[in-house]
């Protein structure tokens, strides 16, 4: 701290002669103050004599002090040779500070730098990476011609290093190679082509910088990597995440085509400012043709999504900009909300985020509605804020909330800063034009403005107000003559001179004021302004043209005033309008339209917003927020018509694993291509026609059963925006799924697919035989995902085979569903016939099990995986008639191995059982892979009650205690009934089966939607129909003693509710009731 | 990328440069001069500006500018944030960012930047990498190394650095070994000239100081993790986990660092604990409701340039007026709902000025300790893979963020 002190007293010396000579060059230096001069030199050489003594403090001491130099900007080239000398210091910190000054004047001492580059070179093989590394970056900086072979030679060596942080300072040298010698483009392409294979998370955000800075157009390199870096985005370095986003969005508009929708366009009233026109007419012609998603394309949206959540702006805003350029706009609507939560930063965040946001409102307003209330101005914002937020609300100012707008900009019209006080009556006028609603009403409030004691408000009012009327041509005599009072007392130019045009354009409609307007402005016409001078010369030519009688001679006198002006312009025009209105021998034709000339009707002036020409910018980029073009800028590139081969982003694979990877070939057949992804497609037509019994039927059979083993197809349903997402996690079941089908059906099937790996050792477990043929090809593209859908397939093939034989026959015989598939309300109805079979035993007549209405996605620990050493178990109610028994309820558990290595031998160990409570366990599971998944179903009859079910889950090594505790919804199956049987039932269940509860809550709380869909939520029931819209009935069975279970929630006036549940069962009803009531009553 | 970087305070003195590409002369700065001229206020300077051959990104922290140099297209959010990381990183390892603070340990700080940039593309920008590799200046250190000569650069490369895991350190050990967390809520408000609200969010953070040995597995869960809207974490959290669970799951860096931010923006849940009545009386709405005192609160009005000074008698706290800035600041202290403070008294205006049409709005701060206004509670936090029991600490507190008053 010392030392540093000590430095710093000099630097402000140093600082002094700095300000009177740049570089101080000593000599000449007479008064006292310059024998600063004097003692900076000796210094100088106290620092070389430090510099070559023998001690490492006193050349860290001397080192310390050249480094606060350099940062004041101060010269120390002359200590080069001593400096030079420590390269090759033992004292790390030492050599750190004589790097810093390497770096910095090697590019002025070449020839002395190169004595340091034998350093460098020995520092490259040594064994500590940190030197490794650190010696690439400063022989890299060096800026000296002479060392480019060696610095190439030295790259080529880094890029192989077995530490990646090596590597990656060997991305940035390529780099400042590039800049110091383009000529070696060549040569660092291949490292860049290298290094771009490397798998490192920490190389790829660098790679692709420097990929950026030398070749940006060898999009070709990107193609076998594109997978690769969609997938490890999520681990990449937020800097690099940044970089490779944006690489990335121009990549997939020259790859992908267009996932924009014709009525995507119609809905934004507006043409895509991406194409023009003759494009739009194109996308027009093959609208036809269905759009479907390049899987590719999928990935990229998919994988850059949770990166929204980051605490980086940058990679928030670059994620933004990726979803507007290239994800279906039904899909963007999701980075508002990330975008406005960065409104919160600092103000330079600020600014640029609202920059973008008010380019992204101008085109799709809906987006940000919702946040309108986030864009209000704070009178603590700075003014370039404010002005934005301006922006934004004028951009999204509509019919339905210009009235709480108006009344916003109110506030910020009265506000201090007379700049936004203005800039807000500019936006009143634009939202006054924009929506013909509130015209009327804006004027009504510019026109009170006007009597502000602000001169700046009232200027700008009557600048917006002379809009406003020029785009209604219905009269408004009586805002004209006032604005004529104004005249007298307003100073503000441009004020002026638009009053003038105003009184000039209507002077027919005010013939008694504008003649004595006119007398006046002859009156002070020399004092005024130039802009002001031209206006009165107009009101003249127009008065003389229209009343000639009384303003014949005043026009006289003001254009003689101005033959004789200061400005030529006004010279000009005089000339001008005299020679067009003055009847004379020599004025020609023109003089008998000059009335025409000067009363024509003028088209209305356009108020715009000023982002509107800045969308043709990527946004986020720096070229965006300048409007101009940056230097470096990539122009985004519009989509291509027809999608380049998607084959070439296929990693190589082996032979066997081609069949069925996308080739070429698909897309040939399918010009058109379908929803699926091609390769699924190409599968889809092998499939039906190998699969000779099933035909067609088949595809749609898979389909459902892959989503019921996956468990969540309600999830899948409900966010109809996943849809691809799943589609997705299909194609890679597929994959897997046609093995696990040739297992369990090989029998029957000869599968020309039987070719594919899978097949061929089909008697091994198809995890192994999966990872054996796709982890080379897919791993990097789905691995993990491959691998659980893998498990839960095979998991759900076995049961069908081993477990309940009547269930592969109904698997078989009904091509729709496997028994715990969720039953759609298209169900055949000899399946609703069968499930009826099942489970409706005990039953009355009047009911019949329904359909649940609702599935919540909700799962349960069963096991968390650090108590269960890397095995994780979750448990979930499919809601579903439990195919082990009657009386039971369907568990579904999802197993996930979340270790390193294998999990063998899953199974349910000691149960531990209430009295009469039963349990069907899920069969044994001979091994887990790492990273692995399987869902399992098992039923519990939990006799109506709420006790928890305690067993062991047991690996082969250890056994867990777990329980499951079931909530009492969970213990109710739907059942339909009529309005008229519900009340029938409800009658006969009166008394002490009725439990009753009175709720209160906001109103908002109680549309049908919200009362129907809560309390689905909670409980598994069916929902009756009703003839009254303030009465909600609902009913269910017990799973196990089937008794009804009837829930009224009966709206009453004001915000109150009466919920009435009858039941035989009273515990259970009791339980229900007091689970409902909170969740009916909060918000 | 970034080429070059100036650090520039109030009054236009360049004080220290770095450059990481070709050096660009001083002279590049005379465009942001202008610029700030322009601006007249420090906060309207533009961050982006372009000159002829260069553009210009700076931010304003701590009264100083950071302006660095661009040469060509690059995302402009990316230089800020990393801007804003630097003066972060200088406010860790110096407790202030401040010129002195800066000046006095130039070569830290030069060390600093050349590890933080490669040839302008960010290099290490987590804190506790670079405490690795720099260490933060003690006084002890400072003794130490005058005399020893031993160096306070790291000479292996942090374990952080390759790793995904960001910052967290093997194999140090803590005598106590602690988790605590912070919720800090701030409820950023507008509220109209009657009292009405015009628009109210809460924004709040979580903020993690962690002394844990070895390698634990932290997992974090609340009571009520819907509430939370829009969260962003710190990228130790496993995304994955919490798109499941709702649980935090992550192996924490050591010492200070965000966790979360979110935002909980449902408007019914904002009920705003305190009003001001037209610049006149004070009342706390809510007291009851919470059950706990609001404490430490401050009105900030900036009045117009027209007054000169003002004689005003507060029943609570004192009152100061600043006539350059024309800030006048009440320190009203706590509330207590039986007695509301209030402020009265005479403002004088310059002679002959307009009386201004405006009230001036009002800014307010305030804090309640042990409460998170969100209603948002920890539920537990849990600790994997490390024998030791940690303590475990976790704070409430809500304070109004950007609190106004429209008068």
């Amino acid at each position: 701290m010392s030392s540093n002190s000590f430095a710093y007293t000099e630097q402000s010396g140093g600082g002094e002669t700095a300000e009177l000579g740049q570089e101080a060059t000593s000599t000449i230096s007479p008064s006292g103050a310059f024998g600063l001069f004097s003692s900076d030199l000796k210094k100088n050489e106290d620092l070389k004599q430090m510099l070559e003594s023998n001690k490492d403090s006193a050349k860290l001491d001397a080192m310390k002090r050249i480094v606060g130099m350099i940062a004041k900007g101060k010269n120390a080239s002359e200590l080069f040779p001593a400096v030079v000398k420590n390269v090759a210091s033992k004292n790390i910190e030492i050599k750190k500070l004589v790097y810093v000054y390497l770096v910095r004047y090697a590019e002025e001492q070449q020839d002395l730098a190169l004595l340091s580059i034998s350093t460098f070179q020995r520092a490259l093989k040594d064994p500590n990476q940190l030197i490794r590394a650190s010696a690439l970056r400063v022989l890299s900086s060096i800026r000296v011609p002479i060392i480019v072979p060696i610095m190439m030679l030295a790259i080529k060596e880094a890029s192989a290093d077995l530490s990646p942080y090596v590597r990656k300072n060997a991305a940035h040298a390529i780099q400042k190679l590039y800049s110091l010698d383009p000529e070696q483009k060549e040569m660092l392409i291949e490292v860049i082509e290298k290094l771009l294979k490397d798998k490192s998370t920490l190389v790829a955000g660098s790679v692709v910088m420097a990929f950026e800075e030398v070749c940006p157009d060898r999009i070709d390199l990107i193609h076998k990597n594109y997978r690769k870096l969609c997938n490890l985005l999520v681990d990449v370095e937020e800097w690099g995440q940044v970089v490779i986003i944006h690489m990335l969005t121009r990549y997939a508009r020259t790859q992908f085509v267009s996932p924009w929708k014709e009525d995507d366009g119609l809905e934004d009233n507006e043409k895509n400012f991406y194409e023009s026109d003759d494009e739009l007419k194109e996308k027009t012609e093959d609208r036809k043709k269905p759009y479907s998603m390049d899987p590719d394309h999928r990935l990229l949206i998919r994988n850059t999504k949770p990166l929204l959540q980051s605490r980086n702006a940058a990679v928030v805003m670059a994620v933004a900009q990726l979803y507007w350029h290239i994800s279906p706009k039904s899909e963007a609507g999701i980075i508002s909300k990330s975008l406005v939560r960065l409104l919160r930063s600092n103000r330079e965040v600020q600014y640029i985020v609202l920059q973008n946001i008010a380019t992204m409102s101008i085109q799709r307003k809906g987006m940000f509605e919702p946040y309108l209330k986030s864009f209000y101005v704070r009178s603590t914002d700075p003014t370039m804020i404010k002005t934005l937020k301006l922006e934004i609300l004028t951009n999204l100012a509509n019919e339905a909330n210009i009235s709480t707008l108006l009344r916003e900009f109110q506030t910020y019209v009265k506000s201090q800063d007379k700049q936004f006080a203005a800039a807000t009556i500019q936006t009143i006028g634009r939202c006054a034009t924009n929506i013909s609603e509130v015209t009327d009403t804006c004027l009504n409030g510019l026109v009170c403005l006007l009597s502000n004691r602000d001169e700046i408000v009232v200027a700008e009012s009557v600048v917006v107000i002379k809009k406003l009327l020029q785009m209604q041509p219905v009269q408004h005599g009586e805002i004209i003559k006032h604005m004529a009072k104004l005249l007298d007392s307003i100073t503000v130019p441009v004020a002026r001179a638009s009053i003038l045009w105003l009184i000039g354009e209507n002077c027919e409609r005010v013939p008694k004021i504008a003649p004595d307007v006119l007398r006046k402005m002859a009156k002070s016409f020399t004092s005024e302004d130039d802009l002001v001078k031209l206006q009165i010369l107009n009101l003249g030519a127009k008065l003389y043209l229209t009343n000639s009688k009384q303003t014949k001679l005043l026009t006289q006198y003001i254009l003689n005033l101005g033959k004789y002006d200061q400005n030529y312009d006004i010279r000009d025009r005089t000339r001008f309008i005299r020679q067009l209105i003055v009847p004379n021998e020599k004025s020609g034709a023109l003089s008998k339209y000059a009335k025409k000339i000067f009363l024509a009707q003028k088209p209305a002036p356009l108020l715009e917003s000023p982002f509107k020409d800045r969308d043709h910018f990527q946004l986020g980029t720096l070229s965006h927020t300048l409007n101009i073009k940056a230097s470096g800028y990539l122009e985004l590139s519009n989509w291509p018509e027809v999608a380049p081969d998607p084959s070439v982003r296929n990693v190589e694979v082996i032979e066997l694993a081609k069949e069925w990877t996308p080739t070429g070939k698909a897309k040939k057949e399918n010009p058109a291509k379908k929803f699926y992804s091609e390769s699924e497609e190409e599968e889809e037509s092998s499939d039906s026609s190998s699969s000779d019994s099933e035909g067609g039927g088949s595809e749609e059979e898979e389909d459902s059963s892959e989503d019921s083993s996956e468990g969540s197809s309600s999830e899948e349903e409900s966010e109809s925006g996943d849809e691809s997402e799943a589609e997705n996690k299909r194609m890679a079941t597929r994959n897997s799924k046609n093995k696990g089908k040739s297992d369990t059906e090989d029998g029957k099937k000869k599968n020309e697919k039987s070719k594919t790996s899978g097949s061929s050792d089909a008697d091994s477990s198809s995890i192994e035989s999966s990872s054996d043929s796709e982890s080379e090809s897919e791993s990097e593209y789905e691995s993990r995902k491959t691998t659980k859908e893998i498990g839960k397939q095979t998991k759900q093939d076995r049961n069908l085979l081993t477990k309940d034989v009547s269930l592969l026959d109904l698997d078989d015989f009904n091509p729709i569903s496997t028994p715990v598939v969720l039953p759609t309300p298209a169900l055949s109805p000899s399946l609703i016939a069968d499930l009826e079979g099942l489970n409706l035993s005990t039953s009355s007549s009047v009911i019949s099990v329904g359909t649940p209405v609702f599935v919540p996605g909700k799962t349960h620990v069963l096991l968390h995986r650090m108590s269960g050493k890397g095995l994780a178990a979750n448990y979930f109610f499919p809601r579903q008639p439990c195919i082990f028994g009657d009386k039971m309820v369907s568990v579904q558990i999802t197993l996930n191995n979340t270790s390193d290595r294998k999990i063998e031998n899953i199974h349910i160990g000691e149960k531990k059982l209430p009295v009469g409570m039963q349990m069907h366990v899920f069969h044994p599971i001979d091994s887990l892979e790492p990273e692995g998944s399987i869902t399992v179903s098992m039923g519990i009859d939990f006799c109506d009650s709420t006790q928890t079910a305690s067993f062991q889950l047991c690996t082969k090594d250890d056994c867990f205690n777990v329980t499951i505790q079931p909530p009492i919804g969970e213990l109710l199956l739907p059942v339909t009934m009529s309005e008229k049987d519900f009340k029938k039932e409800q009658g006969m269940l009166t008394g002490m089966n009725e439990t009753s509860a009175v709720i209160i809550a906001a109103p908002q709380n109680f549309t049908p939607s919200m009362v129907l869909q809560k309390v689905v939520n909670v409980a598994n029931v069916g929902v009756v129909p009703s003839g009254q819209d303030n009465i909600h009935r609902f009913a269910a069975k017990t799973v196990h003693s089937g008794s009804l279970m009837l829930v009224t929630v009966e709206l009453k006036e004001g915000s109150t509710a009466q919920l009435i549940i009858n039941t035989e069962k009273t515990v259970i009803g009791s339980v229900l009731l007091r689970e409902l009531k909170p969740v009916l009553s909060q918000g | 990328m970034i080429q070059s970087l100036f650090l520039i305070n109030c009054s236009g003195d360049i004080f220290l440069e770095k450059h990481w590409k070709s050096v660009v002369s001083q002279s590049v700065c005379d465009y942001f001069f202008e610029a700030q001229e322009k601006a007249a206020d420090v906060e309207n300077v533009p961050p982006v500006i372009s000159t002829p051959h260069h553009y210009l990104i700076s931010i304003y922290q701590d009264k100083l500018f950071f302006v660095s140099v661009i040469q060509t297209e690059v995302p402009p959010l990316f230089v800020i944030e990393f801007l804003h990381r630097v003066a972060d990183t200088f406010q860790d390892y110096f407790g202030e960012c401040s010129e002195a603070a800066i000046k006095d340990n130039v070569v830290i700080v030069y060390e600093l930047l050349e590890e933080m940039l490669d040839n302008g593309f960010p290099l290490a920008t987590e804190s506790n990498i670079l405490k690795e590799l720099i260490k933060p200046p003690t006084i002890l250190r400072s003794v130490v190394s005058s005399i020893t000569g031993s160096s306070n650069v790291g000479d292996t490369l942090p374990t952080g650095q390759l790793s995904n895991i960001p910052g967290h350190q093997v194999g140090i050990e803590y005598t106590n070994n602690e988790a605590y967390f912070d919720v800090v809520e701030e409820i950023d408000a507008i509220l109209g000239k009657s009292g009405s609200t015009v628009f109210a969010e809460i924004q709040g953070v979580i903020d993690a100081c962690i002394k844990l040995s070895g390698m634990p597995n932290l997992s974090l869960s609340f009571m009520n993790p819907r509430l939370l809207d829009d969260v962003s974490f710190h990228p130790c959290i496993r995304f994955k986990c919490w798109e499941s669970e709702r649980v935090l799951s992550f192996i924490p860096p050591d010492g200070n660092f965000r966790l979360i931010s979110y935002r909980v923006s449902s408007q019914n849940l904002v009920a705003i604990p305190a009003y001001v009545k037209h610049s006149i009386s004070f009342k706390e709405n809510s007291s009851s409701k919470y059950g706990k005192t609001i404490e430490g609160i401050t009105v900030t009005v900036h009045m117009p340039k027209v007054v000169p000074n003002m004689n005003l008698t507060p029943t609570q706290g004192s009152y100061t007026f600043d006539p350059v800035t024309k800030v006048l600041t009440w320190d009203v202290g706590k509330i207590t709902p039986q007695k509301l403070p209030s402020l009265k008294g005479l403002v004088n205006l310059q002679s002959g000025a307009p009386k201004p049409e405006e009230n001036p709005s009002l800014n307010i701060q305030f804090k309640i300790q042990q409460l998170a206004i969100s209603g948002l509670k920890v539920n537990r936090l849990d600790m994997y893979g490390e024998k030791y029991k940690p303590f475990k600490g976790v704070k409430y507190v809500t304070k109004a963020g950007k609190f106004q008053v429209r008068t």
